[in-house]
């Protein structure tokens, strides 16, 4: 239910807004909620008065937007050309693989989210790995493994 | 006027018009993809490119106006190369399934890449896989042969104003899907088909049931019967390369016995069913206080829109079947009694110019004894392809009459495919049950045409009505803001789903232009200039129906078998 009242009151800030205000509405509605919902696209909607395919439409148009929930740690590998020269690639792709997931995906679990940017600023930190804010310098395919592998068993430790 | 020049020859062209109205006004083909008839040009896919002296690139005709002293070459070696490439780019991520495609042989890409030149395959794009969807009782869409004209969103948003389809994510990963790319069946469709008409390609089309009726025709100890729509006679001739606007009607029957129908029963006769129970109806709502404005109950597309969109107009839709349901109604129960038939060994087939039929046929609260009234909806184009497969040419027959007890119909009845002809019917009898005397002249011009709105106020007795009529629900909704805006002088409208009426419906057949429309339309309204009978309520058979069955109009039976009532329905709009 709180997703709902977060969306409500993104929509209550823009009272009489029309459809030119459709992105700033959903960069909001991903802020407080984290990803764009089936729910939010239907009361975007109807606040706008714009169909849903529209808004969907409009919304996978970028790439800033998600439509599903973060997990607990979201791991955000940076593409830039830095990066990519440094070998992000194979970092993003050992990620995929630990987690079995695509980068824009939550696990099953809800623990882990794979999210994808263009440059993170750091480019003489190359490759560039985020986590929940925390930024790892100097990925390797290993340190990559290793951190989630420590999340993992970390997560484990508190479930017992 | 405008003097231009094209290919050396002098044409001249109106003020306002686009280069490609003037050629093809001046009889000078240019091959079109993605321009939609009577809309806004798109200019989405460059195939209408000519060469404008003085202009630095190839102009997309479709988009650009026409000046005074242009001079235009059509077919030029940079403009058919242009052509040639834009087609040769379309097919490199097309599949090459042509001979299995519903649209093999009947395809407007196939047309392009026939007419172009293309002989082989240029350029071999990665082909993306996407599955089909079929979650949708009436249509089936494959996105691996959308070519993304973008016509289908077009007509889905500006003409329908349902917007249940958009592009969805960008460049190479681009398609058109829903929100949230679920399944039609869950989206706001409201499976009219409008779509179909306009998709160049296989990529949307109805959900065929011919096989399931070639099936149940070779089924031993069910009977088959089928009912045919007003507006599928004056239009199945152009499958057979016939006029648009020519009337089949009597060899259409006689083909229906060929294929194997035990019964063939015109759905017209439930229209005039429908004037005596909806004309009763309004007249009771009229003058017993009931919900105005009351609003017409045909057109499955609409139903559904109302649902979705306006829940708050229920109590506003008549609460008639439409004249499939009453028929299939009447089949498993007044049939089925009289030829001592047990109703579920009736298999009830429906010839209808309208995908959203099918879906009709399978609401849950339509049927009897948890079946369908009506098991198989086909539309006019699978009609065609049931005459094809089983080697009947309805041109080479001699024309037959429908079966009684429900073959009999009145010209009113006949007009019910075009938009206005509810009405028309309706008022014809209405004035007859308020006066009790006939109106002087049946023909009500103000009703008939392809305007998308047209009103009329109509006096009979003491009774004043305020009647309008719309097609496409794009201007139903606008005439439904109105009212929701405080308008009040309407008591009467008609509501079809598809532009011009059932006439235009998604069934029917493909690549009708405005012209082939109006051919039908006015092919239906000779019909009833011509018909012996014309009003509903002196339908003979009608009348035994309801002497021998149903008692009088809106009777208790009547409403157990005849009417209905619809629940708000939740979609991702």
């Amino acid at each position: 239910m709180t997703a709902k009242t977060k969306v409500d009151k993104v929509l209550e800030g823009h009272k009489f807004a029309k459809r030119d205000k459709l992105i700033p509405i959903l960069q909001e509605i991903q802020t407080a909620d984290g990803y764009i919902s089936k729910e939010a696209v239907s009361k975007v909607a109807q606040h706008l008065s714009v169909p849903a395919s529209k808004i969907y439409g409009v919304a996978t148009f970028y790439n800033q937007f998600r439509f599903k929930p973060l997990g607990k740690y979201h791991v955000t590998v940076c593409r830039g050309t830095a990066c990519h020269v440094k070998g992000s690639l194979s970092a993003l792709k050992i990620a995929e693989d630990a987690l079995k997931i695509k980068a824009g995906d939550t696990t099953r679990d809800g623990l882990f989210s794979i999210g994808v940017v263009v440059c993170m600023g750091a480019c003489g930190l190359a490759p560039v790995v985020n986590i929940n804010g925390e930024f790892h310098a100097k990925i390797t395919g290993t340190k990559m493994k290793n951190l989630i592998d420590t999340l993992k068993t970390s997560e484990k430790a508190n479930a017992k | 006027m405008l003097n231009i020049e094209v290919n050396g020859r002098k044409i001249t062209a109106k003020e306002g018009d686009t280069i490609l109205q003037a050629l093809t006004r001046a009889g000078i083909k240019v091959p079109t993809l993605c321009y939609l008839e009577g809309m806004l040009p798109s200019g989405a896919c460059r195939m209408c490119v000519v060469e404008v002296a003085g202009a630095p690139s190839l102009i997309p005709s479709c988009s650009f106006p026409a000046a005074e002293g242009m001079k235009i070459k059509t077919n030029t070696p940079q403009v058919l190369e242009a052509r040639k490439t834009i087609v040769e780019l379309l097919l490199s991520n097309h599949p090459d399934d042509c001979l299995y495609c519903i649209r093999g042989g009947d395809c407007d890409l196939q047309r392009l890449a026939k007419e172009n030149g293309v002989r082989h395959r240029v350029f071999r794009g990665a082909r993306t896989k996407r599955a089909k969807d079929v979650s949708s009782p009436a249509l089936v869409r494959d996105p691996e042969k959308c070519i993304l004209c973008g016509k289908c969103v077009r007509v889905c948003e500006e003409v329908q104003g349902v917007s249940a389809i958009d592009f969805i994510q960008r460049g190479s990963n681009t398609f058109i899907g829903t929100a949230y790319n679920s399944g039609l069946n869950v989206s706001s469709c409201i499976n009219c088909g409008q779509c179909v008409l306009v998709c160049p390609t296989g990529a949307l089309a109805e959900r065929s049931y011919v096989d399931e009726v070639l099936k149940a025709l070779n089924t031993p100890g069910k009977t088959v019967v089928v009912q045919h729509a007003p507006a599928v006679s004056v239009s199945i001739a152009e499958e057979f390369n016939m006029k648009p606007g020519t009337d089949i009607d009597g060899k259409m029957v006689a083909g229906l016995r060929r294929v194997g129908f035990k019964k063939v029963f015109d759905t017209s006769f439930t229209a005039d069913l429908t004037i005596m129970e909806e004309g009763s109806e309004l007249v009771k709502r009229a003058t017993g206080g009931g919900v105005l404005p009351m609003f017409t109950s045909c057109s499955p597309g609409w139903i559904k829109f109302v649902e979705q969109f306006y829940p708050e107009l229920i109590p506003n839709l008549s609460t008639c079947k439409s004249p499939q349901q009453m028929m299939g109604a009447l089949i498993k129960t007044f049939f089925a009694q009289r030829e001592k038939i047990n109703p579920a060994d009736i298999i009830s087939v429906s010839i209808m110019p309208c995908t959203a039929k099918k879906f009709e046929a399978a609401r849950p609260e339509l049927g009897r004894d948890y079946a369908s009234d009506v098991d198989y909806v086909l539309t006019t184009r699978e009609l065609a392809e049931l005459f094809r497969v089983t080697g009947v040419d309805p041109s080479a027959l001699e024309p037959e009459t429908p079966d009684t007890p429900f073959g009999e119909r009145s010209g009113a009845g006949k007009i019910f495919g075009a938009s206005g002809g509810v009405m028309e019917a309706a008022i014809r009898s209405a004035y007859f049950l308020i006066t009790g005397s006939e109106l002087k002249d049946y023909n009500i011009q103000e009703l008939r045409g392809m305007k998308g709105c047209k009103e009329l106020r109509v006096k009979a007795g003491k009774i004043e009505l305020g009647a309008a009529v719309v097609s496409s629900l794009g201007q139903a909704r606008k005439l439904i803001e109105e009212i929701k805006a405080g308008r009040s002088d309407l008591q009467f409208i008609e509501v079809m789903t598809c532009p011009g009426g059932c006439i235009n419906g998604g069934g029917q057949p493909l690549r009708a232009n405005m012209d082939a429309i109006k051919a039908r339309m006015s092919a239906l309204h000779q019909i009833d200039k011509d018909a012996p009978l014309r009003v509903s309520h002196k339908n003979t058979q009608v009348k035994r129906l309801y002497e021998e069955f149903l008692g009088a109009p809106l009777s208790h039976k009547s409403h157990e078998l005849l009417h209905t009532h619809y629940t708000k329905r939740d979609v991702l709009r």
